[in-house]
C-alpha cells in the first residue's frame, strides 16, 4: 500500500512538471504583455526597460528555469498589473471560491442520492419521469444562462436574494468565511444553487442507473429473499455499492467545479480566483493566469490522489488487490 | 443452442444492412419524446440555415437598424411602422428574433464544425491506437488520460488565453478540448471488437491493413462514436456560448448565442429581460433537442439493451 | 420417506402471469404439488420452464409487472397467495429460505460475511448482534466451513465459489426455515464440490425435517437426492410421482426424451458392449411468449394426435405417478387405475 501511495506521488509530480511547461511555454511564448502595460507613445527604450524589469528580454528557457526555480519557492512573478506577488493574489481569492464549490457540491450530493434512489426504484412512476426530466433539463441548461435565469427571478423580479458580491464575512484563522454570517449564506445560496445544478444532474442519473442496475442483481434479490426490510435492503444492500462510483465522481468531479466556478463567479461577482482569473486574462496578466493554472493543476492531482485512495478504502475488493499488490 | 455453420467472414456490418437500418428507426420511433426531440432539432437546424430568408430584417447591416428603436419590449412596431419586433429590440435597435436566428447559424455551425473535426482526428488516432497496440497505445491514452482529468472548459479557457479570440481559435479550443473522447471510445470500441473473429478472418484472408481498419473495424466501432458525437455537439455548442458569454471566444463581429446573452445581461436588472432571455432559450432548445435524440440514440445503439 | 405427515406446503393450481405491453405471458401454469416435512422435492425442466418462477412464486418474490394469478399456496396450512408485503417479508428467511444459483453472484460483494448473516437473523429476531453472530458462527460451523470465526470477518470475494455457496447455505438454515428452495444450486460449482454440497444439503434437511425443492435441469442430480420428482415444461408440470418412478418408468414423452438425453442414462452398455450414442429432443424449447395451444410439446413430440390440440388433463398410472399426456408411454400403462 504505502508503494502503492509513493508511485501515485511521483505521477502526481511527473503531471505537473509536464503541465508547468506546457502553461509556461503557451502563456509565455505567445502574445506580448508589453503591449498592454507601458503605454503605446512610449519610445523603445522606455519598453526595454519595461521588458527588462519584467524579466522579459532573456530567452525563453533562462525565463523558464528561474520561472521553476521561484515556483519551488512559491514565487510565481509579480501580477503585472498589480504589482504583487502572483500566488498570493490567488491564494487569496482561494477560500471563497472553495467555499462556493463545497456548499454547491453539498447540495448536489445532499439532494443528488435521494432523487437518484427514488427515480431508480421507480423508474416508471410519474415521480421517477419527473425526476428524470429535470435532470435531462439540468444537463441542457447552460451554467452561465441559469445563472442569469436565477438572477432574473430571484433577484430582480422577487428581491429575495442579492445578485451579487460576496456579503458580510466572518474571519477564522486569517481566512474570511461567509458560511459564518446569514448574509453571507444569502449571498452564497444562488451562486451554490447555480454552480450545483449540473453536478446534481450528473449524480442524479448516476444513482438511478446504479440503483437500476443493482436491483437486478442476484445480490439484491438474495437479501430480499432473507426476509431484509426494504429500507435495509436499499439503504445498505443496493446503496453501499453505489456509493462507491458515486465517491469516485464526486470526488474528480469536484476539480471541474472549481474550473467551472469561473463562470459561476463572474455572473455573480463572486470574488473568488475564477474571476481573478478571467479578468487576468483579458488583461494578459500571464504570472496570475500561470499561477491560476499550476494551482488549480495541483488541487486536480491531490484530489485524485484522495480520490484513489477512497476508492481503496471503499471498495474491499481493490483493498484486497491492493495490499497484495 | 448448437451452433453448426462456422461464424460468415463478412463483418456483420456489411451483410444485412437495410433490415438493422430499418429496426432502429422502429425502436427509435418508439419513444415520442425523442421524436419530439428530433422534430425540434430539424425545425432549429432549419431555420439556422434559412436564417437570412427567414430573419425580418438583416440584423448586422447597420443601415436597417434604427436607434430610435432601441430596447422596444417583444410585440412592439418598428418607428417607421414596417415590421413588428416579435421577440423585442437590444440597445441597438436590432431586432432579437433575427440576431437569434443568425446567432444559432454560428452556434449550430462552429459547434458542428468542431464536432467532426474532433471526431475524425479522435477516430484516426484511436483507431490506430486499438489495432496497432504498444508504445503508440500507450503514450497516446496517458495523454488522453491526463487531459480528460481537467474539464474541457479549463482546457478550452488556456487555449483562448493563449490564442486570442476568434472563430477559427474557438474551433480549435473545442477540437482540442474534445478529441480525447473520441479518441478513447474509438480505441475501446476497436479493441473489443478487433478480438473478433470476422477480424481474424479478414487478416487471414490477406485484406489489406486500410481495407481491414477502414471497412471492417471502423464501421462496427461506429455506433458507440455516434452516440458520444451526438452527446458532444450539445457540449461544443454549449461550451462556445459560455466561452462567448465570458468574452472569450467569439469577436464582437460574430455574434453567437453566447454573445448575445451577455450583451442582454445588464438589461436584465431592469427588467429588459428580452435581450437575453430569449437568445438563451433558444439555445437551451437547441441543447435540449440534441441531448434528447442523443439519448434514445445511445438506447438504441447499446446492444446490450437490443438483446432485450 | 413417503410418510404420511401433513405436508409442509401445498402448491394447488397455482399460475404465475407476466403482463406487458405485448400481452400476458403465463410462467406458471396451472402447478400443484405438496412437499413433506424432511422430504426433498426435485423440481426438474429446462430454462424458460418456469421452474425457477415457480420458487420465486412460492417466496412472493415475483417481480412486477408478474403477479400470482391463480391458485393456493400454503404453508403448514396457512394459505400464503393473500399474505400483505409486510407479512411475506416476515415469512421470507424465516419459515421459507432460497439458495441461489451463482455464488458469485448471491452474497453482497461490499459487505463481509457477518454483516450479511446476522442481519438475516435480527430481521427476524430480537436478539443481540453478538447472540447473532454465534448463531452465524454455528451455522457455519454445520454446512463444514473450517474456522468460521475468521471466515465471518472475510468479505464474499475471498472465499472461493463453493465456501460462497456452503456460506448462502449456511443463512438459509439460520432461522430453522420450513423449507428450503434451492433453485441449482451446485451447478456453478465444480462436480465433486457439487456431490459434497448435495450430501450436505439432503443430511441436514433430513435431521431438521425441513422441506427442500431442489430446482434443477439435471436429471442426474435428481436421481440421487430427491425423494420425489416435478418435471416441469413450459409452465406446467408434465409428469409427477417418486423418484423410482419417474425416472425408471417415464410415462411423458418428454420425460423420456430428457431422460435419453442425459449422459448417465447412456452409460449402461447393451449386450453387444457398445454404449448408446446420445439422443436429442428434436427442435427447440419454445418461448413461454408463442406457445401452442394445448399441449406445449407438442410440436416435438413423436406420439402427437389431433388430440393434443386440447390441454391434456392430469392422469394418475399409478398411486402417486401423474402424468398430462394423452399418449403415455406405454411402459406404465398398464398400471393406469
Amino acid at each position: 500500500m504505502p508503494l502503492f501511495i509513493l508511485r501515485r506521488i511521483l505521477q502526481s509530480f511527473n503531471v505537473l512538471f509536464v503541465m508547468s511547461l506546457l502553461v509556461f511555454a503557451g502563456v509565455y511564448a505567445i502574445g506580448n504583455p508589453l503591449d498592454l502595460l507601458v503605454d503605446p507613445n512610449a519610445t523603445a527604450d522606455d519598453m526595454a526597460r519595461a521588458a527588462a524589469s519584467l524579466g522579459l528580454d532573456q530567452p525563453l528557457w533562462v525565463q523558464y528555469g528561474r520561472f521553476l526555480a521561484n515556483a519551488m519557492r512559491g514565487d510565481l512573478g509579480n501580477s503585472f498589473i498589480h504589482g504583487v506577488p502572483a500566488l498570493g493574489l490567488i491564494v487569496e481569492r482561494l477560500p471563497a471560491t472553495l467555499e462556493l464549490a463545497v456548499v454547491a457540491m453539498l447540495i448536489a450530493v445532499l439532494l443528488g442520492i435521494p432523487l437518484g434512489l427514488w427515480a431508480g426504484l421507480k423508474p416508471d412512476s410519474w415521480t421517477g419521469r419527473a425526476i428524470m426530466a429535470g435532470s435531462i433539463l439540468g444537463f441542457s441548461l447552460p451554467t452561465f444562462w441559469v445563472g442569469l435565469m436565477l438572477i432574473m427571478v430571484f433577484a430582480v423580479q422577487l428581491g429575495w436574494l442579492p445578485a451579487s458580491g460576496r456579503g458580510s464575512t466572518a474571519d477564522v484563522l486569517g481566512v474570511s468565511i461567509s458560511l459564518l454570517t446569514a448574509d453571507g449564506w444569502r449571498h452564497l445560496l444562488l451562486p451554490a444553487a447555480n454552480l450545483a445544478l449540473f453536478k446534481l444532474s450528473l449524480i442524479i442519473r448516476l444513482t438511478r442507473s446504479g440503483t437500476r442496475e443493482a436491483l437486478l442483481q442476484d445480490y439484491v434479490k438474495f437479501a430480499r429473499a432473507k426476509g431484509l426490510s426494504n429500507a435495509r435492503v436499499v439503504g445498505v444492500h443496493v446503496l453501499k455499492n453505489i456509493l462507491i462510483p458515486i465517491v469516485t465522481v464526486v470526488g474528480l468531479e469536484f476539480g471541474s467545479l472549481i474550473a467551472f466556478s469561473v463562470v459561476t463567479e463572474s455572473i455573480f461577482a463572486w470574488p473568488g480566483m475564477g474571476k481573478l482569473l478571467l479578468d487576468s486574462i483579458t488583461q494578459l496578466d500571464r504570472p496570475v493566469v500561470v499561477a491560476y493554472l499550476l494551482l488549480v493543476v495541483t488541487l486536480y492531482v491531490l484530489i485524485n490522489l484522495v480520490v484513489d485512495l477512497l476508492y481503496a478504502a471503499l471498495d474491499p475488493r481493490v483493498r484486497l488487490a491492493g495490499a497484495r499488490a | 443452442m448448437s451452433e453448426t455453420s462456422p461464424p460468415p467472414a463478412t463483418s456483420p456490418a456489411e451483410a444485412d444492412v437495410e433490415r438493422p437500418l430499418r429496426r432502429l428507426v422502429r425502436m427509435y420511433a418508439e419513444s415520442r419524446v425523442a421524436l419530439f426531440g428530433l422534430a425540434l432539432l430539424l425545425a432549429i437546424v432549419l431555420a439556422a440555415l434559412l436564417a437570412p430568408w427567414l430573419a425580418p430584417q438583416n440584423p448586422y447591416d447597420l443601415i436597417q437598424l434604427d436607434m430610435l428603436d432601441g430596447r422596444l419590449p417583444p410585440g412592439s412596431a418598428s418607428g417607421d411602422g414596417r415590421l413588428t419586433y416579435l421577440l423585442g429590440t437590444d440597445e441597438q435597435g436590432r431586432d432579437m428574433l433575427s440576431a437569434i436566428l443568425y446567432g444559432l447559424r454560428i452556434s449550430v455551425g462552429v459547434g458542428v464544425v468542431a464536432t467532426l473535426l474532433a471526431l475524425a482526428i479522435g477516430m484516426a488516432l484511436g483507431l490506430a491506437a486499438g489495432y496497432f497496440g504498444g508504445r503508440f497505445d500507450a503514450i497516446l491514452m496517458r495523454i488522453a488520460d491526463i487531459q480528460l482529468s481537467f474539464p474541457s472548459i479549463l482546457v478550452a479557457m488556456i487555449l483562448l488565453a493563449l490564442f486570442g479570440q476568434g472563430i477559427d481559435k474557438i474551433v480549435i479550443a473545442l477540437v482540442a478540448a474534445q478529441w480525447a473522447y473520441y479518441a478513447r471510445t474509438t480505441r475501446s470500441a476497436a479493441l473489443v471488437e478487433g478480438r473478433k473473429e470476422y477480424i481474424e478472418a479478414a487478416r487471414l484472408l490477406g485484406l489489406s491493413t486500410p481495407r481491414i481498419l477502414f471497412r471492417h473495424l471502423l464501421p462496427n466501432c461506429l455506433p458507440p462514436l455516434i452516440v458520444v458525437a451526438a452527446l458532444q455537439v450539445a457540449a461544443a455548442i454549449a461550451l462556445e456560448a459560455t466561452l462567448s458569454f465570458l468574452g472569450l471566444g467569439l469577436p464582437v463581429t460574430e455574434p453567437s448565442l453566447g454573445l448575445l446573452i451577455a450583451n442582454g445581461f445588464q438589461y436584465l436588472y431592469s427588467g429588459r429581460y428580452w435581450i437575453s432571455v430569449f437568445p438563451g432559450v433558444a439555445l437551451l432548445l437547441l441543447i435540449l433537442a440534441i441531448n434528447l435524440v442523443a439519448d434514445q440514440l445511445r438506447d438504441v445503439l447499446n446492444p446490450r439493451l437490443q438483446s432485450q | 420417506m413417503n410418510a404420511q405427515r401433513d405436508p409442509t406446503l401445498v402448491v394447488d393450481r397455482l399460475t404465475t402471469r407476466f403482463v406487458g405491453r405485448r400481452g400476458a405471458v403465463t410462467a406458471v401454469d396451472d402447478v400443484s404439488f405438496s412437499v413433506a416435512p424432511g422430504e426433498v422435492l426435485g423440481l426438474v425442466g429446462e430454462s424458460g420452464s418456469g421452474k425457477s418462477m415457480t420458487g420465486f412464486s412460492i417466496l412472493g418474490l415475483v417481480d412486477p409487472p408478474g403477479e400470482i394469478a391463480a391458485g393456493s399456496i400454503r404453508l403448514k396450512g396457512r394459505e400464503l397467495s393473500d399474505l400483505s408485503a409486510r407479512e411475506w417479508r416476515a415469512l421470507r428467511g424465516d419459515r421459507i429460505a432460497m439458495i441461489f444459483q451463482d455464488p458469485m453472484m448471491t452474497l453482497n460483494p461490499v459487505l463481509r460475511i457477518d454483516t450479511q448473516m446476522i442481519e438475516t437473523v435480527r430481521a427476524h429476531r430480537r436478539i443481540s448482534s453478538n447472540a447473532a453472530r454465534e448463531l452465524a458462527c454455528d451455522a457455519l460451523a454445520r454446512v463444514g466451513i473450517p474456522s468460521p470465526d475468521e471466515r465471518l470477518r472475510a468479505y464474499p470475494h475471498q472465499l472461493s465459489g463453493g465456501m460462497r455457496q456452503r456460506v448462502a447455505i449456511a443463512i438459509a438454515l439460520l432461522n430453522a426455515p420450513d423449507l428450503i428452495i434451492a433453485d441449482e444450486p451446485t451447478t456453478a460449482l465444480d462436480v465433486t464440490i457439487q456431490a459434497q454440497i448435495l450430501f450436505e444439503m439432503q443430511t441436514l434437511c433430513r435431521e431438521s425435517g425441513t422441506a427442500l425443492i431442489w430446482i434443477t435441469h439435471d436429471l442426474a442430480v435428481v436421481a440421487g437426492l430427491a425423494d420425489r420428482v416435478c418435471v416441469m415444461y413450459a409452465g406446467r408440470i408434465v409428469e409427477q410421482g417418486s423418484t423410482a418412478q419417474v425416472l425408471e418408468t417415464p410415462a411423458h414423452p418428454y420425460t423420456r426424451g430428457l431422460l435419453d438425453s442425459t449422459p448417465a442414462a447412456n452409460v449402461q452398455p447393451d449386450e453387444a458392449g457398445r454404449t448408446q450414442p446420445l439422443r436429442q429432443i428434436p427442435g427447440m424449447a419454445p418461448s413461454l411468449n408463442e406457445l401452442p395451444a394445448g399441449c406445449a410439446f407438442r410440436p416435438r413430440c413423436t406420439r402427437v394426435s389431433d388430440l393434443c390440440q386440447q390441454v391434456p388433463p392430469e392422469v394418475e398410472l399409478a398411486p402417486g405417478h401423474v402424468a398430462r399426456c394423452f399418449h403415455p408411454l406405454p411402459a406404465a400403462q398398464g398400471v393406469k387405475s
